[in-house]
């Protein structure tokens, strides 16, 4: 009997390695496949979780009551939950950064892959990777010590904390974004492109403009908007640089408060299962169908000229 | 890369905290709440941990509000509070399991400060209130320079925020005022703007020697246009109630577990700890407060 039993592994022995080959092989493929997964599960998860705690906002309260200007659920008088002004200084705090880092991180990204010797490329490159590292803590302390005070200063203004001051920190927030994601695409950019269009005589200036650029187009708009979705859901910078004040802003120098900072001063202490409670996961819920759509935005645009470029 | 270091931060810090949480023998209190309270407890919680090595006492701020919804939620063992809690907050701690006591530890001069720019020297209630509500939007119609005014308050989740408006703006705050992130923000905003005004706990505007900090100035404030403005700065003010923004501050505990918490709040009390609270600028208990303790037995 032992005798055939061991006869009987000796002769499987290579039949059951083949096997544990694929189950390992299967095993690995189903790891990945689960994490690739993984990632579609949780974002749903948010989403539902968001709709779930904001839905009975919406029934108790009525759509209606968001769309209005003033967000103001503790009030002494009578609570309001409008939404207006809380997305408007939103948007113009993310376009205000936007307006400032395109064009500084766009020209960085230039000047580093088309025009920077290979030593400042070297020095540059890091330097800009160290300063995505910046924790927004700190940024935000920047914007109260340094930023405020000059900006108040420039425009005779009693305070600096304001939509501008949100805006010039989240520009630095979302430049490293803007500027490593389009140097790659810049740099991508085939050096046949390059060459044919300095070889019939255009010069460097016109080649990078009307050759390299337009043909890295579609990298340079994602890093836009992936440094918008950056700015956008930022919450600690803005929450301490803009003022918060709850009015509707009219101009950059306004105080603002934005849709981040409102969840994160009030989800501390509002009551569990309040209209007020579901009505800040409302918020979470818009605040994630925003930025769902710039990305949304940014994977049609980058499709559309990867096919031109096919 | 960057996700990398991110991860490696996350799980450096959350095994700080797992560690910290764990400290065998010694008894562990976490407090949290009132920005206003922070740094007096947090320099009454040095003194005692001197004293008694098995305690380690974490403090952190938040604001009143975040402090009672942790002593509701059961993730606190003391929360500061500048305002008493309310009714519903009682009702939603009890029906959580939570015994809600409150002891008045210190007495506070909430005080209105402006910069020292500003002529002015006193305000009534009532046109801070004007002010705070956004109907007085320039300092001349209050007697003051012809300046514009800057408003600068709490968030909601402060405690001091709901007082002040329970008792001067008795209704909503202008939605133009600035929501500051606590009170030494406040401070340093009025320190630069000629035409601020905010409003802090006295200990915040006062040094350790009891000297009004440098670039503000602290608003004498009368009950109404027939008495007179007093300063919060003056002990007899606050002791005879003469000063209108006089007000306790708070700790809450769960009565069901005041044994971890009973010798600390005894101490904050003892001639030791009264001193501290002094040297921080806030004021010692009156007769009234210390008659409101002792039917907790403190």
């Amino acid at each position: 009997m032992p005798n055939s039993v061991s006869n009987g592994t000796v002769l499987e022995m290579p039949g059951m390695t083949r096997s544990w080959r694929q189950f390992q092989d299967r095993s690995i493929r189903r790891f990945f496949q689960f994490n690739g997964l993984l990632s579609i599960l949780i974002l749903l998860g948010i989403f539902i979780i968001l709709f779930k705690d904001g839905f009975p906002a919406l029934q108790e309260l009525g759509i209606g009551s968001f769309i209005s200007l003033i967000w103001n659920p503790t009030s002494y008088v009578k609570e309001t939950y409008g939404m207006g002004a809380m997305i408007f200084s939103t948007l113009m705090v993310t376009f205000g950064a936007l307006l400032i880092a395109v064009p500084v991180g766009l020209g960085c990204a230039a000047y580093l892959s088309e025009v920077a010797p290979n030593w400042v490329r070297e020095i540059l490159k890091p330097v800009i990777e160290i300063l995505a590292g910046i924790p927004s803590v700190v940024l935000g302390f920047l914007g109260i010590v340094v930023v405020g005070p000059w900006i108040a200063r420039v425009f005779h203004l009693p305070n600096g904390l304001n939509a501008l001051n949100g805006a010039v920190l989240l520009a630095v927030m979302s430049l490293p974004t803007i500027i490593s994601i389009s140097e790659d695409a810049i740099s991508s950019v085939p050096r046949a492109y390059k060459e044919a269009s300095l070889a019939l005589g255009a010069s460097r200036w016109q080649t990078l403009m009307r050759v390299v650029v337009p043909s890295a187009l579609s990298g340079i708009i994602a890093s836009v908007m992936l440094g918008m979705g950056r700015a956008i859901g930022e919450t600690m910078t803005v929450l301490m640089a803009t003022g918060n004040a709850q009015s509707l802003p009219h101009h950059f120098l306004d105080a603002v408060r934005t849709m981040t900072a409102t969840i994160a001063i009030e989800l501390g202490e509002v009551p569990f299962g309040s209209e007020h409670y579901h009505g800040l996961f409302v918020i979470g819920f818009v605040l994630f169908v925003m930025t769902f759509l710039v990305n949304l935005v940014a994977d049609i645009v980058l499709a559309k000229y990867q096919e031109v470029e096919r | 890369m960057k996700k990398i270091f991110v991860l490696l931060l996350m799980t450096a810090f959350s095994g700080v905290s797992v560690f910290s949480g764990s400290v065998g023998a010694k008894t562990f209190i976490q407090v949290k709440g009132s920005d206003t309270e922070v740094n007096v407890v947090q320099r009454l919680a040095e003194n005692y941990m001197k004293k008694d090595a098995n305690v380690s006492i974490a403090i952190t701020g938040g604001g009143s509000g975040v402090g009672i919804a942790a002593i509701i939620n059961k993730t606190t063992d003391l929360a500061n509070s500048s305002r008493p809690m309310k009714d519903s907050e009682i009702v939603k701690a009890k029906d959580n399991g939570v015994n809600p006591v409150g002891v008045a530890f210190a007495v506070d001069g909430l005080s209105v400060i402006a910069n020292p720019k500003n002529t002015l020297k006193s305000l009534t209630i009532d046109q801070i209130g004007q002010i705070f509500r956004g109907e007085v939007a320039n300092w001349k119609q209050v007697g003051g320079p012809d300046s514009p005014i800057t408003l600068y308050g709490r968030q909601p989740n402060s405690g001091t925020f709901v007082f002040f408006r329970e008792a001067v703006v008795k209704g909503d705050y202008s939605n133009k005022m600035n929501q500051m992130n606590g009170n030494a923000q406040i401070l340093e905003a009025v320190k630069k703007d000629a035409g601020g005004i905010g409003y802090v706990g006295i200990g915040y505007v006062v040094d350790d020697a009891g000297k009004v900090m440098a670039g503000i100035k602290v608003m004498d404030v009368a009950k109404d246009s027939r008495s007179k403005p007093t300063s919060p700065l003056l002990l007899e003010n606050i002791m005879s109630g003469a000063y209108p923004l006089t007000r306790p501050l708070y700790q809450y505990f769960d009565g069901n577990q005041r044994a971890k918490v009973e010798a600390f709040i005894k101490y904050e009390l003892s001639p030791e700890g009264m001193a501290i609270i002094k040297k921080d600028g806030f004021y010692t208990l009156t007769d009234q407060w210390k008659k409101y303790n002792a039917q907790f037995g403190f």
